[in-house]
């Protein structure tokens, strides 16, 4: 693999190394006041990484819960809280901090920039974003002599009406968990502002909005919508709050509020959601595979087209999560057929990285087995994804465990394995050390098996008729052996993540070296030195395609020729 | 049309039964009920099943094609050990294959759009027949209210409703209120499921083509008991429902063997919450007593309505059911004999 430096203009860093060792104290201080892109997308991705173990402890209880009939394992309140967290931290307090931790740390890099526009802004919005987090997890604690407290929010991640009013939930529980995100919420509009801004105005000489690289491009769009999609959460948040405290009625049924508005408001903030969750793992995608099939992606201008019809198409089909909820047939076929037209941008993003591995020489390194396996998952995804679409079928399997299965194989399947891909390929750019590819290996074939026998298993539990938030069930069901599977997948999936966990420590002191270009790769990034200085680059870059490097390496043959 | 025995149809049924096999349930006894949304028993949940099989048939085709070539080219294309160190023909795109599978899901979507619209549309809009039962059912936490306005019944839990067929359709149309949160609605084998909303009525129907016990249960999240918020359907025949229905509409039984226990229930807070028709006891907020004896279950379907069950569920429902609405009324023993006894005389 080529290891020199390349001599790409502005790239090389030619400051000495800093001399001085610091204390840990001078360490801790320069980790919390740092306005740094590159610090801080580290933060936000090990904050990820935390709440990614602690919702995982959380899923785990309530897998142990759900492997036999009957089992008293957790009380039916715990469990409420676990399934409770469980959702909203996976959803808020690790996908959402994932979105700003890859543009943070990738976007100004690889549009050769020194940092994110606003850096002070940038820091601002991590610490929102964890104390929210921090403050959501408090409610386990709650403040002393307060009525209710000690108690987690217990209400699902829908936190649907009337079952928020406090009539139905006294004590603060329900308030931790709409403060928490509206502080989070604030954090997130902050970091998408951001990334907006940067992509803009700081492209590096040369770097046009279409010599872009997909990453870049596909995290522009996703700043873009977490704009439009945290707005209408964060106002339904604001209602409740006024309906709990200032004797508002938006929602309170009792008083002729009503619960559907809530619905709306929740679904408008909540399907798009899915889509800025997954928009990362489209863009860590459209690196990993073309380094790794050695061609450059097919289809660059199809390809952005689609990733900006999904965010489009996706803010008009809210309603398919409110099928059940007794909506006019008019409105069940309308809200039926805008779901199924997302299908076709996200197809075509299929059909494009299959393209771009077609006529290759695919490098099944760790990052590509977590992409490759991707591709399999998130078709699956896909098409259960269309099969939900249809109203009548989802009146069946709405509520059921078919839909965990279902965003679960987008969430999981999709998200945290390009996640997982996305560490192994710019690990070795973050600390200039290589992860364990044995390690990693087993990480991926652990996670995947056991990511099948939970997933898989739930999509026939569905079809069996079991319903989601259920803390136990009667054993005549014909449900306990398939629990027991889904329960032993899930325990796997947690020993494949300790493992990943392991590398990631014993990578970071032992890993073998990596050198500025690990992977042979062609984006900006791997221009400069690994892990990169503060400045990025010494002077600015300047480029003339989407793959710079590849300009380079292959001066016979440079992209910039067929611009 | 592909040959039968590869029919999306048919493997699927085959995955599905096999699941249930490996479960130990492959209906080795007639007595077992499934809640299988694949073994439907009603006009709705069959429409909805053949709708399913077709979609099932378009997914699984666009699987198999692209997962195929997702396979193909993982093998095809990996790099191999003897490979020279070139890099392979860059190739940018091509303007005619994107249009292609542009076009071709395009297709595939309205073919999907117009056949789920027309099962909405049959399913949703479908004329009731004059001959159609009608039944309100109000969700509670964490229980099932059944009222049948014409016939004077407020039953629990348990939901009769008579057999159909096709000669003499006789559906049940349910109007769905709620008296606190949301429930939902959801009898996997008579029809898709349907929320219980307050300030937001809606309506489910269900046709029933076999008499017997359909299971169900409250698939929104309620709160606390949301996972024993159970449900049973007992589609009877024409005689047995029209026998449960005289039975119901009467008041309750009046026993004078039983006057100590009823005494207790009418002079404790029993009566605040509890009805038992003909008495001074008319309470709502907790289910109608008038003929508990006539229920199988107790606790909304999760215990079978047995004496020890009933005097422990007056004792303290929260050690059966914790978090229900019910409190332990602290009663002693022999109020607790006496309160059973009465209660069993409530046929």
């Amino acid at each position: 693999m080529a290891d020199s430096t390349l001599p790409i203009h502005g790239s090389l860093d030619l400051t000495p190394p800093r001399e001085h060792e610091s204390t840990w104290l001078e360490t801790l201080h320069s980790w919390v006041v740092t306005v740094d892109h590159k610090k801080l997308g580290l933060m936000y991705m090990m904050m990820s990484i935390f709440f990614l173990l602690v919702a995982g402890a959380e899923v785990l209880c309530i897998r142990i819960q759900l492997a036999v009939p009957n089992n008293h394992f957790l009380s039916p309140q715990t469990f409420n809280r676990f399934f409770t967290m469980h959702g909203t931290t996976m959803v808020f307090l690790v996908g959402m901090p994932l979105v700003f931790a890859w543009a943070n740390y990738i976007i100004p890099l690889q549009i050769g920039a020194r940092d994110m526009a606003f850096p002070r802004l940038n820091a601002f919005s991590f610490w929102l974003t964890l104390f929210g987090g921090l403050l959501l997890y408090y409610s386990f604690i709650g403040g002393p002599g307060l009525y209710g407290t000690g108690s987690a929010p217990d209400v699902t991640w829908w936190a649907y009406a009337p079952l928020t009013a406090k009539a139905f939930s006294p004590g603060h529980a329900t308030d931790y968990w709409a403060l928490a995100l509206i502080v989070t919420g604030f954090g997130t509009v902050g970091g998408g502002i951001n990334i907006l801004a940067t992509v803009i105005s700081m492209r590096c000489k040369g770097m046009t909005l279409m010599r872009m690289p997909l990453f870049s491009w596909v995290m522009f769009v996703d700043g873009a919508f977490v704009l439009i999609v945290i707005t209408p959460l964060t106002a339904a948040q604001i209602m409740l709050l006024i309906d709990r405290y200032l004797g508002g009625h938006f929602f309170d049924t009792q008083a002729g509020g009503s619960a559907t508005v809530w619905m709306h408001f929740f679904w408008i903030f909540g399907h798009p959601e899915v889509y800025v969750l997954v928009f990362p793992a489209f863009a860590i995608a459209s690196e990993i595979i073309p380094v790794f099939s050695r061609k450059g992606i097919f289809g660059y201008p199809a390809m952005v087209a689609a990733v900006v019809g999904i965010a489009f198409v996706s803010l008009g089909v809210w309603a398919h999560h409110m099928f059940t909820v007794g909506m006019t047939s008019a409105g069940n076929a309308f809200f039926t057929l805008s779901t199924e037209l997302v299908g076709i941008p996200t197809g075509i993003k299929i059909f494009n990285w299959l393209a771009t591995m077609w006529g290759g020489k695919i490098r099944f390194a760790t990052p590509m087995l977590f992409s490759t396996a991707f591709l399999f998952q998130f078709l699956c995804a896909g098409l259960t994804g269309i099969m939900l679409s249809v109203a009548p079928w989802n009146w069946q399997v709405h509520g059921s465990y078919f839909v965990i299965a279902h965003f679960h194989y987008v969430l999981v399947g999709a998200i945290v394995f390009m996640v997982f891909a996305g560490i192994y390929y710019w690990f070795p750019k973050a600390t200039g050390r290589m992860m364990d590819e044995k390690l990693g290996k087993w990480h991926f074939w652990l996670f995947f098996i056991g990511f099948h026998l939970t997933f898989d298993i739930m999509h026939f539990v569905g079809f069996e008729g079991m319903p989601r938030w259920i803390y136990t069930y009667p054993a005549d069901r014909g449900w306990e052996h398939l629990n027991m599977i889904i329960s032993i997948g899930g325990l796997i999936q947690g020993i494949a993540v300790l493992i990943f966990a392991y590398n990631l420590f014993y990578s970071l002191f032992k890993g073998k070296i990596a050198g500025n270009d690990p992977w042979d790769a062609w984006t900006l990034e791997w221009a400069t030195s690994s892990p990169p200085p503060v400045y990025n680059f010494a002077t600015d870059p300047v480029v003339r395609s989407a793959r710079p490097l590849w300009d380079l390496k292959h001066p016979e043959n440079p992209d910039w020729k067929y611009d | 049309m592909l040959p039968k025995w590869l029919r999306v149809e048919r493997i699927v049924r085959l995955a599905v039964f096999t699941a249930l096999a490996l479960s130990g349930h492959a209906f080795a006894d007639g007595t077992q009920h499934t809640t299988s949304i694949f073994a439907p028993s009603s006009t709705p949940a069959t429409e909805i099943y053949h709708l399913s099989m077709f979609v099932f048939e378009i997914t699984g085709a666009i699987f198999v094609v692209v997962g195929g070539l997702l396979t193909f080219v993982i093998i095809r294309y990996r790099a191999r050990s003897g490979d020279d160190e070139s890099e392979p023909a860059q190739i940018y795109g091509s303007n005619q294959v994107e249009l292609a599978w542009t076009v071709i899901p395009v297709l595939i979507v309205v073919v999907l759009f117009l056949t789920t619209a027309r099962v909405i549309f049959a399913i949703q809009d479908a004329p009731k027949p004059a001959a159609a039962l009608e039944v309100t059912s109000v969700g509670h936490q964490f229980w099932w209210e059944f009222r049948y306005p014409k016939q004077g019944i407020d039953a629990v839990n348990e939901l009769h409703v008579p057999v159909s067929s096709t000669d003499h359709p006789t559906p049940t149309y349910i109007k769905l209120l709620s008296a606190d949160v949301d429930h939902s609605f959801w009898v996997p084998e008579l029809a898709g499921k349907i929320d219980l909303i307050p300030n937001h009525p809606n309506d489910v129907w269900i046709d029933p083509l076999r008499p017997g016990l359909y299971l169900g249960q409250c698939a929104q999240f309620c709160g606390v008991q949301h996972a024993n918020m159970l449900l049973r359907v007992y589609v009877d025949t024409p005689e047995q429902f029209a026998a449960w229905a005289a039975n119901q509409a009467k008041p309750g039984v009046q026993d004078p063997s039983v006057a100590t226990g009823r005494h207790v229930f009418e002079t404790q807070a029993c009566m605040n919450c509890h009805t038992v028709q003909g008495t001074v006891a008319t309470g709502r907020f907790g289910p109608d007593l008038t003929h508990l004896m006539s229920r199988d279950t107790l606790a909304s379907g999760m215990i079978p309505n047995t004496r020890d069950n009933l005097r422990q569920w007056i004792r303290d429902p929260n050690t059966i059911k914790p978090g229900c609405l019910m409190p332990a009324m602290q009663l002693s023993e022999d109020q607790l004999d006496q309160v059973t006894n009465y209660l069993e005389t409530l046929k």
